[in-house]
């Protein structure tokens, strides 16, 4: 579903992207984490080309991502996102966040875009808040309607650009719920994220990056059981202490 | 001091004429206000337009909408209104320099308008530019995100905020543009600023003179005031605070 070969980015003369290499297939959920900086949100917005690599390939549902005649908002349309801050847009009531993509990009019918958005919104539990604005929801939950906008687009994967690391603690679980659930229906997920809870319960791999490369990538037991690099192993024991 | 007060002035009629004084000073206000909202709807739609584009991703169209703005910006009004009256009709081609300085009708009034307009644009460009940079970038991704063309994302998620976010700026540019207006009095517009000049002449009163005519314009720029006010409460977004359009709610 999801494939890069040896990506490579640089800002002017420092490197943030180093030969990344990795395959997401379909159903797969896969968890990026890694210390800031490592490159893991570049790395994923990279994916349905937020940012732009200067070497390597992306390839999303065969489509490569870098190449000149990729038509990109086609492409992104069919790509889930989920920001860190929500970014759900602040003048539009819940519904017209979830509806106008619809509308405007797969051009859906106002009634049709509606009857999608509160079938989603429902199911996020977030139905009698529809016609609130973003700016009258919590954080949580202002999470649970960026996740059901992106999939009002019916994407073929989402990704997830460290979605809880901007909630306060007690509505991290509300949003780590529906992730789960949609990790448990198939939806092909590639995830940057610190949450190793979410990470056991149903991540197939675990990619660790640092420095701008990828040092591990490897199925969960053998990533949390006996991680090969050194760097993994100090930042699992940091990250697990507590 | 020895000064004749006469508040009836503006009743009696002008030496030589079946008008009042008042007559000259309406049409002179008549005047001031087609440049000031004719100038205000010409600068708005340009000042909008180059203030995105001074945003885009596109290096040209960046640096063609920052030339326009420094262009427009850094050089006196006055001298502005001067240049578009006397010099730029010389440097048209022969045919056409002809036609603007014999027959092009309300060429005062056009003139004058097109020069605040654009001085307007400039400004209004750069607070449009201060608002836009002013969202938090994640909207701009978050727009692309979900499959909306550059266009779509300015059109239906940065526009719509950062217009909101500059209404206070804009109102002093809207109450600008009456007040500047005056300057076009330099070139031959019989706005207020030229009617109340010759009221003064022609009367020998220039304090009730001055005195309505600053009345005028303080009417002017206050109902502008006013009506930006009106705008920013109708545009309100529910449960935004003025200005938190620029910041992240984290709780």
């Amino acid at each position: 579903m999801i494939e890069l070969n040896n990506v490579s980015k640089w800002y002017g003369q420092s490197q943030v992207l180093d030969a990344c290499s990795t395959r997401v297939a379909k159903g797969e959920v896969i968890v990026v984490c890694g210390p800031s900086g490592s490159g893991k949100s570049t790395l994923i917005k990279c994916v349905n080309g937020l940012e732009v690599f200067q070497q390597g390939e992306i390839t999303v549902n065969g489509i490569s991502v870098g190449a000149a005649q990729t038509d990109l908002p086609k492409l992104r349309a069919q790509v889930g996102m989920v920001f860190q801050h929500f970014e759900l847009f602040p003048h539009m009531s819940i519904t017209e966040n979830l509806t106008i993509g619809q509308i405007r990009v797969l051009g859906r019918s106002k009634e049709a875009a509606l009857a999608k958005a509160l079938g989603l919104l429902d199911r996020v539990g977030l139905k009698e808040h529809a016609s609130k604005h973003p700016g009258q929801l919590s954080g949580g939950q202002q999470q649970r309607v960026a996740i059901a906008r992106a999939l009002c687009m019916d994407p073929v994967c989402m990704l997830f650009d460290e979605p809880t690391s901007a909630l306060d603690p007690e509505m991290i679980t509300e949003v780590l719920d529906v992730m789960v659930e949609l990790a448990k229906e198939g939806m092909t997920m590639m995830c940057v994220t610190h949450e190793m809870g979410f990470a056991r319960k149903v991540a197939n791999r675990v990619i660790f990056m640092d420095q701008g490369r990828i040092v591990e990538d490897a199925p969960k037991d053998e990533f949390f059981g006996t991680p090969r690099s050194e760097r993994a192993q100090q930042f699992l024991s940091k990250i697990l202490s507590h | 001091m020895n000064y004749h007060w006469n508040w009836g002035i503006f009743l009696e009629p002008v030496k030589g004429g079946d008008e009042t004084y008042l007559d000259w000073l309406l049409t002179g206000f008549g005047w001031t206000l087609a440049v000031s909202l004719s100038a205000w709807l010409m600068a708005l739609m340009l000042g909008i337009l180059v203030g995105t584009l001074r945003t885009t991703p596109s290096k040209p169209l960046a640096a063609l909408a920052a030339a326009w703005v420094e262009l427009f910006r850094n050089i006196p009004l006055l001298v502005q209104m001067f240049l578009w009256f006397f010099v730029v009709p010389e440097l048209l081609p022969r045919e056409l320099s002809l036609w603007v300085k014999q027959d092009m009708p309300a060429k005062e009034f056009i003139t004058a308008t097109l020069c605040l307009g654009l001085f307007t644009s400039s400004r209004v460009a750069e607070q449009v530019r201060a608002g836009i940079e002013a969202l938090p970038s994640g909207q701009r991704m978050a727009g692309l995100a979900l499959g909306f063309t550059l266009p779509q994302t300015y059109r239906h998620v940065l526009l719509p905020c950062a217009l909101r976010m500059v209404v206070p700026p804009l109102t002093s540019e809207f109450m600008n543009v009456f007040k500047n207006s005056s300057v076009a009095f330099a070139i031959g517009v019989l706005e207020l600023t030229f009617q109340a000049r010759q009221m003064q002449e022609d009367s020998e009163q220039g304090i009730e003179t001055f005195f309505a005519v600053t009345l005028l314009y303080f009417i002017c720029a206050f109902t502008a005031n006013r009506v930006m006010a009106l705008i920013e409460r109708r545009t309100r977004v529910p449960g935004q605070m003025a200005g938190q359009m620029a910041g992240h709610q984290t709780t």
